[in-house]
């Protein structure tokens, strides 16, 4: 209690250490991963740390093996982590369709970096797709968290946890070498889960049970029918349950930017800016990319003459937010693929969009 | 119902289903070793006492239905990844008992990164590893084992070493690995070579039980359907070209674990 | 069908479930197991137990029935 009572310290962090913290607090003691740019501090945190709190950390021999290990550790009823950038979480599809289709929880960050292919280092946002859409093959959905700064790597990895295991699905924490890299003041909440979810479903050995099975394939009539349904009802309930977004300074706002992670974070910088020369900005920061705040979209659409949408891409989140609104013609996009958009270039186009001469 | 004649003098059981074989009909053909190996799995599972603290690990092919036929608990994993996911499991759980069933398809194939990777970190393991030549469940197309002159239906004029490359013997090459504690290759076509391929089982079992790295069995099977055999003559055929060129025998075993 | 004489064990072979792989047949040193004719709801004329007054309860046939189907006594 005295520890909980003292008053939380303040320190320099960086978001990669941050999701490490997250996790160790949150009672993830299992992670497997596989070496890439721009994301290594997280493994070498992890193999630092796990084994002295009785933990698991393993470098395994390909992320195709990584996310297997995860699938037999969720399995076994533990929470797994282990994080990667977009080459390796390609490699991970398999294995996450498989635990999205087994109904297995865990937690993948995605510190992205620039594609296709292997494309470059530079923070990128061009793994939206990938991200939100399932990125494997057969139709399923992940829990997609956004962080923007390190408080919230470390906020939204403790949640990540809680909503996997509550739902049964894996969830992604999707950031970029800006968050990743970037040290910030953090203060280390304790953790406060909503609710401890029992596993009855996990594979323990049948001592006193019947014996169960952890499965994705249902080839009796009708089977995989009713199973994608009841798939589809779970991600039904997380779109109307879970979704999350932050408002920044939207009062008043004609104009309204639409930005997840590093890409909302420089955005905030330029509506302040902004707003001092007299511009009614704002933002709606999506933190759940899926759900996708639909409804928060819908009814800011109305309120604004334009929305102003940010990615560090060229253009794919933009497509959540036509879907959102049908009011089109409201919609700017601002894409910067595999660099970050700066203050001045962000004020500019605020400028312009409000009228004023640049 | 009467009573079976000689019910009265030969009341003594000497051999029914091991507990741990789920009373089921299988779906395996005719003649298909599948139910055999099964067979030795749940009777090995048995004689350890190991039923209520073992998960299994289910790979892809025909060999992916063991939850139906094997009393315990068993994950399915994604093709090859079964070592991967028994990785998980059994890091996660290093009490329990956990063993891998995988094809040759599986195994020899598309999962040797997972299993080489496995044995080389002595991952404390158990593999079954069933070698039929051949992709048994879709449609009998050529596999890493599939025998040089092997018609299959994507080797239609045989197998060719100068395009499709040799049958692979899984079971030396994993032997010469350091964190492999036990390898074995057995068939079970004959009363000899099914008692023999027990006492395979039984010593991976016990290479786990006794904490001493990764240990994998290789059943040498038949696949009569897709070899388009009778189920006897398959079995001549494991005991003639394919025993030859994948000799039976123990290819590694470990006395001491090298890790207290 | 009254008690064997010379028998020292007997087995029984589960008609539904046999598949008539005939694995048992050669398997069995006593030559004890011979196909039968009735078609069981499989579709398999299942191996019936021919000569009961040879089996020595050895249990090599059902150790080597992929199906599991035959039950040993002694």
């Amino acid at each position: 209690m005295s520890a909980l009572a003292a008053p939380p310290s303040k320190r320099l962090l960086k978001g990669n250490e941050a999701i490490c913290l997250g996790a160790v607090a949150a009672g993830c003691r299992h992670y497997y991963g596989y070496p890439i740019t721009p994301q290594n501090d997280i493994p070498e945190y992890m193999a630092a740390h796990l084994p002295a709190l009785g933990g698991t950390f393993l470098q395994a021999e390909s992320e195709v093996a990584t996310i297997n290990m995860m699938l037999g550790t969720s399995a076994s009823g533990k929470r797994v982590m282990t994080s990667s950038s977009g080459p390796g979480i390609s490699l991970m599809q398999e294995g996450l369709s498989y635990m999205a289709g087994s109904e297995l929880p865990a937690v993948i960050v995605n510190i992205s970096r620039s594609g296709p292919g292997l494309g470059g280092i530079a923070p990128s946002q061009g793994d939206y797709f990938q991200a939100v859409k399932g990125g494997g093959h057969g139709g399923y959905r992940l829990i997609v968290l956004a962080p923007h700064s390190v408080q919230e790597m470390y906020a939204l990895t403790m949640l990540a946890f809680d909503l996997a295991d509550k739902y049964r699905t894996p969830a992604m924490i999707l950031g970029d070498a800006i968050v990743g890299q970037m040290k910030e003041p953090f203060v280390a909440s304790p953790y406060d889960p909503a609710s401890t979810v029992e596993k009855p479903w996990a594979l323990t050995g049948c001592a006193g049970r019947e014996r169960l099975n952890v499965k994705s394939l249902h080839l009796k009539d009708n089977e995989i029918e009713v199973h994608n349904w009841r798939l589809h009802e779970k991600y039904e309930r997380i779109r109307k349950d879970e979704t999350r977004a932050e408002p920044y300074m939207l009062d008043g706002a004609t104009i309204a930017i639409v930005a997840f992670g590093t890409a909302a974070r420089v955005g905030k910088t330029a509506i302040q800016w902004a707003r001092k020369e007299g511009i009614a900005a704002g933002m709606l920061r999506p933190i759940t990319l899926f759900p996708f705040p639909r409804r928060e979209v819908f009814e800011l659409a109305r309120k604004v003459d334009v929305l102003l949408v940010i990615e560090m891409n060229t253009g794919q989140m933009v497509e959540d937010v036509r879907q959102s609104t049908p009011l089109h013609d409201r919609i700017a996009f601002l894409g910067k693929p595999c660099a970050m958009p700066t203050p001045e270039e962000i004020l500019e186009r605020i400028r312009l969009l409000a009228g004023r001469k640049v | 119902m009467s009573a079976p004649p000689g019910k009265a003098r030969f009341s003594k059981a000497v051999y029914a289903r091991p507990r741990s074989l789920v009373d089921v009909k299988s779906h395996f053909c005719p003649g298909c070793h599948h139910g055999t190996i099964h067979k030795i799995v749940a009777e090995c599972i048995d004689r350890y006492g190991l039923r209520e603290k073992t998960i299994g690990v289910a790979c892809v092919g025909c060999s992916v239905f063991l939850y139906d036929y094997i009393d315990v608990d068993v994950v399915e994993s994604p093709h090859g990844r079964a070592p991967a996911v028994a990785t998980g499991v059994k890091r996660a759980q290093p009490d329990k008992f956990v063993f891998t069933y995988q094809g040759d398809g599986d195994l020899a194939a598309i999962g040797t990164s997972e299993i080489i990777h496995a044995a080389n970190r002595g991952e404390n393991l158990s593999v079954i590893f069933v070698n039929n030549t051949t992709y048994g469940m879709t449609g009998g197309q050529m596999a890493p084992t599939t025998m040089l002159g092997q018609k299959t239906s994507t080797t239609p004029y045989g197998r060719d070493f100068r395009g499709d490359g040799y049958p692979i013997r899984m079971a030396e090459l994993l032997a010469g690995l350091e964190g492999t504690a036990y390898s074995a290759r057995v068939a079970v076509s004959t009363p000899a070579q099914i008692r023999k391929s027990k006492e395979a089982v039984r010593k991976a079992f016990e290479m786990q039980i006794n904490g001493m790295g990764l240990s994998i069995v290789e059943f040498l099977s038949t696949c009569p359907t897709n070899w388009g055999m009778k189920p006897l003559d398959a079995q001549k055929r494991v005991l003639g070209e394919m025993s030859e060129y994948f000799p039976l025998g123990v290819f590694k075993e470990r006395v001491q674990a090298d890790f207290a | 069908m009254g008690d064997s004489v010379t028998a020292t064990g007997r087995i029984e072979i589960d008609f539904e479930r046999c598949k008539a792989c005939e694995l048992c047949v050669p398997a069995c040193p006593k030559v004890c197991i011979g196909m039968g004719t009735a078609i069981n709801r499989q579709g398999y004329a299942s191996a019936v137990f021919e000569r009961p007054d040879d089996c020595t309860g050895c249990a090599i046939c059902a150790e080597t029935c992929p199906d599991a189907c035959i039950l040993v006594w002694r």
